[in-house]
């Protein structure tokens, strides 16, 4: 290993049997030989990196794409089936917690069995119990049996005991989500003060904000292999990219499948239910006129919007746009007449585009309502959720909309 | 190996912890509590006289003092052997979710056991000294190594059974009957003398026998056990413990995969 390297991982490699049926007796193992015809899946596809004494990195990915074996591997509960895995000094895990607490026994107690399986001995967990309970918040409670603790309460002890551990490498599966928002940001202080001292961390996370909060170095891991590394901030937009995209042409699929299973049934209803006006189709298209269902937040948008006339003779009219959060929220709603523009006289058919400059919500899944109304507010058609459509970003702001802005800091 | 020795040792307070949360939680909710230890070895003892000095009379002096000796370090050994092939199986919560030396449970386990069976040499004690038997101090001082064999030969074989048990779940059943079988053919209820001659050699293989049959010396004739008797059971158990951990260390590789 080199010098000030805490840990080396050369060409990892994990296949793992996917049993279509399972069995576990010796009936099963010896008379359904054939049965238990299995697949061999490879997990991990020649994975390497290096981890300085001190450093922190995050493993990103989407599901299933290898970073969570990383990790099992890290811990040693899985063994690889190709390649090196060096590590200097105590190992200690955030993964599972709470492993060895027994309901009946209390908090004291189970602080000793769950310390002592992270490998401390009695000397070392007496010196840290203080620490431990008091970081729980849980003094009041703790030579109570752990069955009457509520599972906040749990998750609290069972995270005191494995953070104050003092391991030399400290390997975390999904971090912080632990008790409420205020425990929450006392390990999150908990984990940057370990890290001073000097502590190797190794993160598997769903949330980029807090890797990017934490680590020098996110490794994006597809398909079982690095696809990308580098600073956080460099990674992560890239990766967003991707999983905006890879969730666009699911969605396509998702679509037309849809669409074909509707078909049959909808052309008997069709006549039945002509209104005056039809609003045919609603579209979202990005700059080169591609339909989009997931946009990056800020992206130029246009919302198409096609209408048909049926009646012979209609007024004139007013269109109305109302953009909802999937909790039903009501971000934003406006309309032509609101505008202050003219009344809209729609022909037999046609097509009507709203050029949105910066799709500026934050974030989350969103849908649209649209209207043509008469004048007098009554409306011919009202199409609820006519199209939803997904915001991702690479900024974790809260709140509805993002407001433009700068910053200049003296 | 060395390695590995020195990391058990270092998950010492693991075993410990397992151990009192096995011995404490084990009679947890009776009225008794920990009473019963005590209590299970009385009562069997009181069976095993009632039928074999009142019902059969089996022709050896103080037979219920012959039997007991024997049957009370077999128990440790037939529970370690059929009990302990579960103990990975039924932890698997643990050892599919964080990492410690996997030794730890099957040691943890045995050692449960033995302490269970020291707990109920102070009720074997207590009844040589009120019977009147005679107790021969030189031949008591051979009772811990012959503790110490036996937990050795019965850590290897919960070594072997508890590894094969995680891929072979009927492992579990046949040592069952496997264990039944085997009190029988370990002179346990009978002297050694009682075996035909030309079986002897059959009763030679089995590791339980030099075992049985120096706790029997020891306590019931008083008489220290035969050194071809102690250096047989030596090399026995540390073979089975050398082979049961080279096993265990193969299999321990794919539990969480079999799991």
């Amino acid at each position: 290993m080199k010098d000030g390297n805490a840990i080396e991982v050369h060409d990892l490699t994990k296949s793992f049997k996917v049993y279509f049926d399972k069995g576990h007796t010796m009936k099963e193992k010896i008379l359904f030989r054939r049965r238990r015809s299995y697949e061999e899946r490879k997990v991990l596809n020649g994975i390497s990196f290096e981890v300085k004494k001190g450093e922190a990195i995050g493993l990103i990915g989407h599901n299933g794409c290898g970073k969570s074996t990383t990790l099992k591997l890290l811990t040693r509960i899985m063994y690889p089936d190709g390649g090196t895995i060096e590590m200097k000094g105590r190992i200690s895990s955030l993964i599972e917690l709470g492993a060895g607490f027994h309901p009946d026994m209390s908090g004291r107690e189970n602080i000793y069995i769950n310390a002592a399986i992270f490998g401390l001995t009695k000397s070392e967990i007496d010196r840290r119990l203080d620490g431990i309970i008091e970081f729980s918040e849980l003094e009041e409670f703790i030579d109570n049996p752990v069955r009457t603790y509520s599972s906040g309460m749990y998750m609290r002890l069972a995270f005191s005991v494995a953070i104050n551990v003092d391991a030399d490498i400290l390997l975390i599966d999904e971090i912080l989500a632990v008790g409420d928002a205020a425990f929450q940001a006392k390990c999150f202080n908990k984990l940057r003060e370990i890290k001073e001292r000097g502590t190797t961390i190794v993160i598997v996370s769903h949330s980029l904000s807090q890797i990017e909060q934490i680590c020098e170095r996110s490794y994006w891991i597809d398909n079982g292999r690095i696809r990308k590394m580098g600073r956080p901030a460099r990674v992560h937009p890239e990766y967003m990219d991707y999983m905006g995209e890879m969730e666009r042409t699911h969605n396509e699929k998702m679509k037309k499948l849809q669409q074909a299973q509707e078909e049959d049934y909808s052309e008997e209803t069709a006549e039945q239910k002509k209104t005056a006006v039809e609003i045919t189709g609603v579209r979202l298209k990005d700059g080169q006129g591609t339909e989009k269902t997931v946009i990056k937040c800020g992206e130029k948008i246009d919302l198409v919007i096609d209408y048909k006339v049926n009646a012979e003779k209609i007024e004139e009219t007013l269109l109305g746009l109302l953009f909802c959060r999937n909790d039903g929220v009501v971000c934003y709603g406006t309309n032509t007449q609101r505008e202050r523009m003219d009344n809209l006289k729609l022909n037999r058919q046609g097509t009507i585009i709203c050029h949105i400059d910066k799709m500026n919500f934050i974030a989350g899944e969103y849908w649209i309502d649209v209207a043509i109304r008469k004048l007098d507010m009554l409306p011919y058609v009202y199409l609820k959720e006519a199209v939803r459509f997904k915001i991702y970003s690479d900024v974790d702001e809260v709140g509805v909309a993002r407001i433009e802005h700068s910053w200049k800091i003296n | 190996m060395f390695n590995r020795i020195k990391e058990l040792y270092s998950y010492r307070e693991m075993i410990f912890s397992l151990v009192k949360r096995d011995l404490k939680g084990r009679y947890k909710g009776s009225a008794l509590g920990f009473l019963w230890t005590f209590l299970n070895p009385l009562l069997q003892l009181a069976v095993y006289t009632m039928v074999f000095s009142v019902i059969m009379r089996a022709g050896i002096e103080d037979y219920y003092i012959f039997l007991f000796v024997a049957l009370v370090p077999w128990i440790f050994f037939s529970t370690s052997l059929a009990g302990g092939s579960s103990c990975i199986w039924a932890q698997q919560e643990m050892v599919k979710k964080i990492y410690f030396p996997r030794e730890v449970l099957p040691i943890a386990y045995v050692t449960s056991q033995f302490v269970n069976m020291l707990l109920s040499f102070i009720v074997i004690f207590a009844v040589l000294i009120l019977s009147g038997h005679t107790l021969n101090f030189i031949a008591i001082l051979y009772l811990p190594l012959i503790m110490i064999i036996e937990y050795v030969l019965a850590l290897g074989m919960a070594m072997l059974t508890s590894a094969i048990t995680v891929y072979l779940r009927d492992l579990e059943y046949i040592l069952g009957i496997v264990t039944m079988a085997w009190q029988f053919l370990t002179p346990v209820m009978y002297s050694v003398d009682a075996v035909p001659e030309q079986l002897r050699g059959i009763f030679a293989l089995n590791p339980m026998t030099p075992v049985i049959v120096a706790y029997r010396d020891i306590l019931y004739f008083g008489t220290a056990p035969q050194m071809k008797t102690l250096l047989l059971a030596v090399v026995t158990g540390i073979a089975v413990l050398i082979a049961g951990w080279i096993v265990f260390h193969r299999l321990q590789k794919h539990f969480v995969e079999e799991l």
